[in-house]
């Protein structure tokens, strides 16, 4: 591997890569998107609010240490106060708790999904762009009929029909959790897939690509070291999106109250259980929702400064 | 432009038989009997389960149970709710005019929003109107439908009282009276699909008009000493929509996940409560039925898409 061998000034090809190094260390690609993504001052504010967010949710549970499920009748429906800073549910529970272990799993299914659909997304628009003919035609359809499903529909349809079976299996919680992964992913990957194909068309008769192929690098070399690092910027705009789509999807599921069981307070399902006492305690509803509203609308905006970093229109 | 029609319409052909395809494997693949409530109920003997399962090709080879599916569903033939005791299409036909009404006035308000502030946000980029503009659309399609419906509610029915939040098919008003109630109790669910979609497609306007705006037709335009309005108008929007429509083509799919929620937080009998339903009562043949419908309403709309785009890029239609 050229990155890891020392650079000496002797050897010719070492010598290319002692100045690329040299020239590495003022500006990097990944040091010049960072200075243009620091210019988008909401994605940076956006950011820390959601670092601050993943903080809570990830040691907050150790800090405030009150059961979620902790039923107390003589505090039901209480608005935020000392005991309860974020009020509590129509059983007393502790709402902050709740909030807390909530987070945890919404943000995980998000990252989980977006994880999933960007592996999937990125192999098939990989080997379309690599293919001709026959495959990539396939695989372009196969996109395209994806595309044109109706996706809640049908993620309602995949749960109603798989949830019990898995539940079964490998318990309801982490069933549940990987059906709504898959789910989701099964629908988001698409966008990935049409970025990635455009790209290899692009870079795929580029100089750097046919130099790499003359000096008899393998197809999945070219793919894996030259080709895919050069279609990243879009992909991981893509993704980051895809977080926040998937947070929503899956809030929208539990909203539904068909996505996690009713004693696993995700954040979509604190606002199922919360609306139908809209009218005496708002504050249930107003956190759960807002949790939601806050964690998509940072991510979407990180999602906006990262395209202005990775500019995806400059394919090249 | 009938050939160009005609050939989409082929297109849309295999996309339909693929979607029923895939909802058939689904179906298939999934653990269990489709009719395990009939199978499991004792009070239902087993000989007329096997006439059943019989009448239903339940153990037929699965192509032949695909044919069987798909020719029924052609037939118009979409099965009997079991819940209900009605046959599913009758069923569907019923919640499928409000569905559509409640998306198509949406529709219509998120490009009554989308188009005008879009198209004047991309005219003056990075002045003060395109930033709050783009943050505020950024905002707006971060808020999910059955938050900004909650809060809606919230505010309107509960605290001001001025809007009803459940949507009535039965209105007992006449005339004049029936249009008025009918509008209050349209405006909450309209407004938020509507405001969601607005904020989304504000977005791709605003991109696709400066995308074409900095060509050289345009420049030309203007150097001719035609009125800005004409050449925005004329020249840069009919342009700027072609991208806009395929966009909004894409979007459907998500239009009507939006609409399943509206239907559910405001209870709106339309098809997308009927799915939520019918998926608590387990009422398998309605929950398919409706899926299918859903996905041969989003082929539909790309239809519309489609001629849309040969209407405003008439070189497709020669193509």
């Amino acid at each position: 591997m050229a990155g890891s061998t020392l650079a000496s000034p002797t050897a010719d090809a070492r010598t290319a890569i002692a100045v690329e190094r040299a020239r590495a260390r003022q500006v990097t690609p990944w040091s010049d998107a960072w200075r243009r993504f620091r210019r988008h001052r909401l994605a940076v504010a956006s950011g820390v609010v959601l670092l601050a967010m993943i903080f809570a949710v990830a040691f907050g549970p150790l800090i405030w240490r009150v059961q979620i499920n902790d039923i107390d009748f003589s505090a039901q429906l209480q608005p935020p106060s000392w005991a309860h800073p974020l009020g509590t549910d129509d059983l007393g529970q502790d709402l902050l708790a709740r909030m807390l272990y909530g987070g945890r799993i919404s943000l995980a299914v998000g990252l989980a999904a977006m994880s999933v659909s960007v592996c999937v997304g990125t192999i098939v628009g990989a080997i379309a762009g690599m293919a001709r003919g026959g495959v990539d035609a396939g695989l372009v359809w196969l996109t395209d009929l994806f595309l044109s499903l109706p996706q809640l529909p049908v993620l309602l349809l995949l749960i109603y029909l798989f949830r019990d079976t898995l539940k079964i299996y490998v318990g309801p919680e982490l069933g549940i959790f990987l059906l709504i992964v898959v789910g989701i992913a099964a629908f988001r990957w698409m966008t990935v897939a049409r970025l990635v194909r455009a790209q290899f068309f692009a870079l795929r008769e580029k100089e750097f690509v046919e130099a790499a192929r003359a000096l008899g690098a393998s197809r999945f070399r070219l793919v894996v070291r030259h080709i895919l690092p050069n279609a990243l910027g879009p992909v991981i705009v893509a993704g980051t999106i895809d977080v926040a789509a998937a947070i929503i999807a899956e809030s929208t599921l539990s909203f539904l109250g068909l996505g996690f069981p009713p004693d696993i307070p995700t954040w979509g399902r604190l606002l199922f259980d919360a609306k139908d006492t809209i009218d005496v305690a708002p504050h249930w509803a107003l956190i759960a929702g807002g949790a939601i509203f806050l964690a998509v609308l940072a991510i979407n905006f990180i999602g906006d400064g990262l395209r202005d970093a990775l500019d995806p229109r400059r394919v090249m | 432009m009938s050939r160009y029609l005609i050939r989409r319409l082929l297109i849309a052909i295999p996309s339909l038989l693929g979607i029923s395809v895939v909802l058939f494997t689904v179906l298939a693949l999934a653990p269990g009997d489709p009719f395990g409530e009939l199978a499991t109920n004792p009070a239902i003997p087993p000989e007329v389960q096997a006439a059943l399962r019989a009448k239903f090709g339940m153990d037929d080879p699965i192509m032949m149970r695909y044919l069987h599916w798909l020719t029924a569903m052609l037939h118009g033939d979409w099965g009997f709710s079991f819940v209900s005791r009605v046959d599913v299409d009758t069923l569907i036909l019923q919640r499928l005019p409000t569905t559509l009404a409640v998306i198509g006035a949406s529709q219509v308000l998120a490009l009554l929003i989308a188009l005008p502030v879009g198209v004047y946000a991309a005219t003056r980029p990075y002045s003060i109107f395109d930033q709050v503009a783009s943050t505020f659309a950024l905002i707006g399609f971060s808020l999910p439908t059955f938050f900004t419906g909650i809060v809606l509610i919230l505010v309107f029915s509960v605290s001001l009282n001025w809007l009803p939040f459940v949507f009535r098919a039965d209105l007992a008003a006449t005339g004049l009276q029936w249009w008025w109630e009918e509008i209050r109790q349209s405006i909450m669910p309209v407004a938020v699909l509507g405001l969601f979609q607005g904020a989304t497609w504000t977005r791709f306007v605003r991109s696709a008009v400066l995308d074409v705006i900095r060509l050289d037709y345009v420049t030309t335009a203007r150097s001719k000493g035609l009125p800005e309005r004409g050449v925005v108008l004329k020249h840069i929007v009919r342009n700027a929509l072609i991208p806009v429509v395929t966009l909004i083509a894409l979007q459907m799919p998500i239009v009507f996940g939006g609409a399943i929620v509206t239907e559910q937080i405001f209870r709106i009998p339309g098809i997308g409560s009927l799915l939520i339903s019918a998926i608590q009562a387990n009422d398998t043949p309605v929950i398919m039925a409706v899926t299918f419908v859903f996905a041969c309403l989003v082929i539909l709309f790309n239809l519309i898409a489609d001629l849309l785009y040969g209407w405003l890029d008439p070189r497709i239609s020669y193509r």
